[in-house]
């Protein structure tokens, strides 16, 4: 097989590299910045161009990184790599990898719905596709994003009404920026966020996405009343003496989680708006389908479902073991 | 229904309990008198019996969605809860109404439509007309009929609705706000008392749309001779009983392991009402003839008990009487029951309440004994005839607080509970108010456990294994005897989750089977034994006390330990 799970990852031994390892490994070749699929310690690593200021900011100096443009190949040890929009976060990408006429995509993260701050996902051709399922379950159907972010809008004008903070959790690289990007689109008040999110959201800012003012909540006067703002913060957040602040306040998280009721009333939170990253399970399929793919390996999130679904509409398709784990239903 | 749509959002999108009430009543202030009733109906946990096994909702989820079996049931693992993973599944995706199976018509012609011009496509309807024009007609047809009307239904509810919807036709029903708030909520409107409120609520009325204007009007709903009061309830006492003051201004009794009820002499018919509301007088023939004994006007607050021999039995054998709605007879000949009265409510047709706790013991005693067949008895609190159903609960007169306490350590003995402490001067309250009723009870028995099987929740807890089984050592095998789902923080309910998600090692339907590696210490109240378990006995009221980490499976508890403490 021209990509096989290793014990470090996903490995392509004709051009002796890995795609997103978990451990260190001479070459690698980066899907996307999140955490689960870019680790320090590898030799020398390969994104797309859109997405190298975050990797180089989640690696600090001294990383070797190299990028190509979405579409251009790169020749390493004959196989030819090449970067293609996911759609997922700022600079997500999939990976062709190319050999002897053989075509393998590896998918990373993606998403079909619409998002501000980043490429839309590009269908690749291929003879086997590697794809997450993160939410592969009928039951995981996203509205459209505006009719989401309508909600949220009209949950913040509520809370405005009511003279209550409006505290919105996600995660802070790729949920928070998107959030904050959509809210642009409604509004020019200011919005306050967490100091975990502001470095990355100025790397999104500088790499030309349009993004509201913002102000972290705790370079504010003493003592300032926060009703009726609304507060971007990461789960981590979520409990912590950082929120004293904001006293009587309504919650929310945007995840894809949130599509489920009993999922936000165990966290505790008043609102959930189903905003994901993730393919949806009508797009998992779409997307499989327009690859022409006839193999599909899952590697994670609920890869035994839809590899037995996809089974029985024959194709091959078998769920791999990895280190992925897709969208963190708790604190990052 | 969009209305209440909005209201079940409202309640469910605020943790705050005056954002909750102020929910309901903008709901009730602005409804129609017929959806304001049905509404009530709904958040004061009653529940339309059900119309339809969820079996055919999940043959007709199968046919609109054309997806696998297998699939269908993950999702409704998913979401925990079967009514919105079907809402959650037909979401979004086009359906039309169905094509009607002719198969089935020369039988559909056997059942009369009540409403027979019915169009079911329309469903913008308000609440009172979708459960009197839709919901409930649907017990009066035929399966096929029942699924054209279902799924016609489904096509043109947004998700919301069909979310509703469905959880009205599997009579699951539920929403999230207490009693109490729907109490305040109506006595604010009402402009009325709580405890006033509170009792016209109680008992059985029918939803309609005279219901509601006598509900929130000033002299209330016309005398139904089967509405029960209010119960009053115990808080447990956590300090030592010397912090309640001197001995003689309590009354103590027996803490009973039996089933609440009130006894309701009126209108020349008696009812045993459960305190979860429910009318269990057919279930315990004995006690209504009882009853009949007991002057008109007359209302008792006491426990159905399973009693022979001059003392109670386990629980798990009043539990066989609880579970038969047929042929009581057979089960009583085996199983005798009483009722140990303790308070006086309603005496001569008039509502005691308010007298103290002293006074309704007099006229307590004079009752029981009018019940006993005439057969009076001379001193307060002295035991009466042993043979009868209808008894008095008896008073304990150990003199102190230590003596009590001594007393309290033959509970487990005698097959009760422990003590209950009420205030002599205390009136009759509804709800638990502090200070004047405590319950002082044992403590519990312990197990060590091991945890063998897990499953996910419901409603807030849908997506977290939440649910455990545990079991203890025979002959080398592990053997589940009890089940448990609190006494966990939410920590470590995370931490087993997520333990739990990498230890599985077989699933069967929604229950994952563990490596049996974590042992707990389990508390509970009783032990029986049982046939109906495979371990041959019964554990009572079972809580996670502590995860007990320092321990190895090996070290939990066996079978043989546990049957040692089944009582003779």
């Amino acid at each position: 097989m021209l990509i096989e799970p290793a014990a470090g990852g996903l490995y392509c031994e004709a051009g002796g590299f890995h795609i997103d390892p978990w451990t260190p490994v001479d070459r690698a070749v980066i899907s996307h910045a999140h955490g689960d699929h870019l680790r320090y310690g590898s030799g020398a690593y390969l994104c797309a161009e859109p997405g190298r200021a975050l990797v180089e900011h989640r690696l600090g100096a001294g990383a070797k990184v190299q990028a190509a443009a979405y579409g251009e190949a790169v020749d390493i040890n004959g196989v030819r790599v090449s970067f293609h929009p996911a759609g997922h976060i700022l600079g997500s990408s999939q990976v062709r990898v190319e050999y002897r006429g053989e075509v393998w995509v590896a998918s990373g993260d993606y998403k079909r719905a619409a998002d501000p701050t980043c490429a839309p996902f590009e269908p690749v051709s291929c003879h086997t596709f590697i794809t997450e399922a993160t939410f592969a379950l009928p039951l995981f159907r996203w509205d459209p994003p505006a009719e989401t972010v309508a909600e949220m809008c009209a949950w913040w004008d509520e809370m405005r009404a009511a003279g209550r903070p409006a505290v919105l959790f996600g995660y802070a690289l790729g949920k928070a920026q998107r959030v904050l990007a959509e809210l642009a689109r409604c509004t020019d008040r200011p919005v306050f966020v967490h100091g975990a999110l502001v470095d990355l959201t100025e790397v999104y800012r500088a790499s030309g996405v349009r993004l509201p003012t913002i102000q972290r909540a705790t370079e504010t006067a003493r003592g300032k009343s926060f009703a009726g703002e609304l507060i971007v913060a990461p789960l981590s957040a979520r409990g912590s003496t950082w929120m004293r602040r904001f006293g009587d306040h309504s919650s929310a998280f945007a995840s894809g989680w949130m599509r489920i009721r009993g999922a936000r009333r165990r966290r505790g939170y008043d609102r959930g708006f189903a905003l994901s990253d993730h393919a949806d399970w009508d797009s998992l399929l779409q997307t499989i389908g327009e690859t022409g793919a006839g193999r599909v390996f899952v590697t994670h999130g609920y890869t035994h479902q839809l590899a037995r679904y996809l089974a029985g509409r024959s194709f091959d398709a078998q769920p791999w073991q990895t280190q992925y784990e897709g969208e963190p239903e708790g604190a990052e | 229904m969009k209305p209440f749509a909005d209201l079940y959002d409202a309640i469910d999108r605020t943790m705050s309990t005056n954002a909750k009430v102020a929910a309901v009543v903008d709901y009730l202030s602005a409804a129609s008198p017929a959806d304001a009733a049905w509404a009530l109906f709904f958040l004061t946990g009653r529940r339309l019996k059900r119309l339809l096994p969820s079996k055919l909702l999940h043959q007709w989820t199968l046919e609109l969605t054309d997806l696998p079996e297998w699939l269908v049931e993950a999702s409704y693992a998913e979401a925990g809860d079967f009514a919105e993973a079907i809402a959650l599944l037909l979401d979004g995706r086009v359906f039309g109404p169905p094509a009607r199976r002719a198969a089935s018509h020369a039988q559909s012609s056997l059942f009369a439509d009540p409403v027979p011009d019915e169009d079911h496509s329309q469903v913008d309807l308000p609440l009172a007309e979708w459960i009197e024009r839709r919901i409930l007609p649907l017990r009066d047809v035929d399966d096929e009929e029942k699924r054209v009307r279902v799924i016609t239904w489904w096509s043109r509810l947004d998700r919301r609705e069909l979310f509703l919807l469905n959880k009205l036709l599997t009579g699951e029903f539920r929403v999230g706000v207490s009693h109490t708030l729907v109490v305040r909520a109506v006595a604010q409107i009402a402009s009325l008392p709580a405890p006033v409120v509170e009792h016209r609520l109680m008992g059985s009325w029918e939803p309609s749309a005279d219901a509601w204007p006598t509900l929130i009007g000033p002299e209330g709903p016309a005398d139904d001779p089967s509405r029960p009061y209010p119960f009053c309830l115990a808080s447990p006492l956590e300090d030592p009983a010397e912090t309640l003051g001197a001995r003689e201004e309590w009354l103590i009794e027996w803490k009973w392991d039996g089933i609440r009820a009130q006894l309701i002499h009126r209108a020349g018919q008696v009812f045993l009402w459960s305190r979860g509301e429910e009318l269990i007088t057919e279930r315990f023939p004995e006690i209504a003839a009882a009853g009949m004994r007991l002057p008109p006007g007359t209302v008792l607050d006491g426990e159905v008990l399973a009693f022979s021999g001059g003392a109670p039995r386990p629980f798990a054998d009043l539990q066989q009487r609880i579970g038969r709605q047929r042929r009581v007879s057979e089960v009583a000949a085996g199983i005798p029951v009483v009722f140990l009265a303790y308070d006086v409510l309603e005496h001569e047709a008039v509502d005691v309440r308010a007298e103290s706790m002293r006074e309704r013991r007099a006229r307590l005693i004079e009752l029981t004994s009018i019940a006993e067949s005439g057969e009076r008895i001379a001193d307060r609190g002295q035991r009466i005839a042993d043979r009868g159903v209808l008894r008095i609960s008896d008073e304990l007169t150990a003199p102190t607080w230590a003596a009590l306490a001594a007393i309290r350590r033959e509970s487990r003995a005698r097959g009760v509970e422990g003590l209950m402490l009420k205030r002599w001067t205390s009136p009759y309250r509804p709800g638990r108010k502090r200070g004047d009723w405590w319950k002082w009870k044992i403590e519990p028995f312990t197990m060590d456990a091991v945890l063998v099987y897990a499953q996910p929740g419901s409603g807030r807890r849908a997506t977290v294994f939440t649910d455990y089984t545990f079991a203890v050592w025979h002959e080398g095998d592990l053997v589940p005897v009890a089940k448990a789902y609190s006494g966990l923080s939410d920590e470590e309910i995370d931490e087993l989750d997520r333990w739990i998600r990498r230890h599985t090692t077989e699933r069967f339907g929604p229950v994952s089977s563990v490596e049996p590696v974590h042992v707990f210490e389990l508390g509970f109240e009783a032990i029986a034994k049982s046939t109906r378990h495979k371990s041959g006995i019964a554990v009572r009221f079972p809580r996670i006390l502590r995860w007990r980490k320092d321990k190895l499976a090996r070290d939990a508890d066996t079978l043989e330990s546990l049957e040692r403490l089944v009582r003779r």
